[in-house]
């Protein structure tokens, strides 16, 4: 089975990009695929803990956990990103994880594919 | 040991979302990259300036002045200084009346030695076929 490394720059709330990256990550992770998710810019207030459902936003943050639990699935977000937004190490939701961007590119170096949604 | 080469292909306006910065802040990461990997192992980025995105090249810009943040200009002569492979489409310039010495096509005033070059799109079409993976930003 294959590894998908996504990197998605386009907000929670605001845009369907990262909803369809998590879609496409169950996915693969369905098909037996391992998958990297990078958050950056706006993207990386998906990994903020205590988020709250409403049906008139997207609320990934149950999908994201369930994801995890595979062991097939990981999301990293971009630590300058996060803390330029206001939230810190101590905000992070449960299992997510910050690194610096080299994270990303390392990622892309054993990923078979990479799918990269640069716009917001 | 193996290398594996990333397209970033700016194509977003500087300022308007955050996409061209981020681009170039990630391909310059490409310079830390190593901690992650086996020894030998390298990620060689190369970045392509499409469409609106050869305005992110221009010289002059005033982000710091006016928006009080680093300016594009600035992060696009650091991936010169690196050594970074870059790009810019001739036509994408000649459409938009862009002559090239209103462009950052080099970093020599903070020690760089590497220049960006002007081609045709065919040239930058070759890089994009070349290159491992793709990022459009």
């Amino acid at each position: 089975m294959g590894k998908l490394t996504i990197g998605c720059f386009s907000s929670l709330v605001g845009s369907l990009s990262l909803d369809f990256a998590v879609k496409l990550s169950e996915a693969a992770v369905q098909k037996g695929h391992k998958v990297d998710l990078w958050l950056s810019g706006n993207g990386t207030m998906l990994a903020k803990k205590g988020q709250k459902a409403f049906k008139d936003y997207s609320h990934l943050a149950k999908k994201v956990q369930e994801l995890l639990a595979t062991g097939n699935f990981q999301i990293t977000a971009c630590e300058a990103c996060a803390e330029a937004r206001g939230y810190h190490k101590d905000e992070m939701a449960e299992g997510l994880k910050r690194f610096s961007m080299d994270w990303y590119l390392a990622s892309t170096f054993s990923a078979d594919r990479v799918l990269h949604i640069g716009g917001d | 040991m193996a290398t594996r080469k990333l397209g970033f292909v700016i194509r977003s306006l500087p300022y308007k979302t955050e996409a061209s910065r981020l681009a170039l802040t990630h391909a310059i990461s490409s310079q830390t990259v190593e901690i992650y990997l086996e020894d030998g192992d390298l990620v060689e980025p190369v970045v392509c300036y499409i469409g609106d995105g050869v305005l992110n090249c221009l010289k002059g810009q005033q982000a710091a002045k006016h928006y009080g943040v680093t300016s594009i200009e600035q992060h696009a002569r650091n991936s010169l200084l690196l050594d970074l492979n870059v790009m810019i489409c001739k036509e994408d310039l000649d459409k938009r009346g862009i002559p090239d010495n209103a462009l950052v096509l080099d970093a020599e005033d903070i020690g760089g030695e590497t220049a960006a070059k002007v081609v045709p799109y065919s040239e930058i079409q070759k890089v994009m076929e070349s290159v491992d993976h793709l990022l459009f930003c």
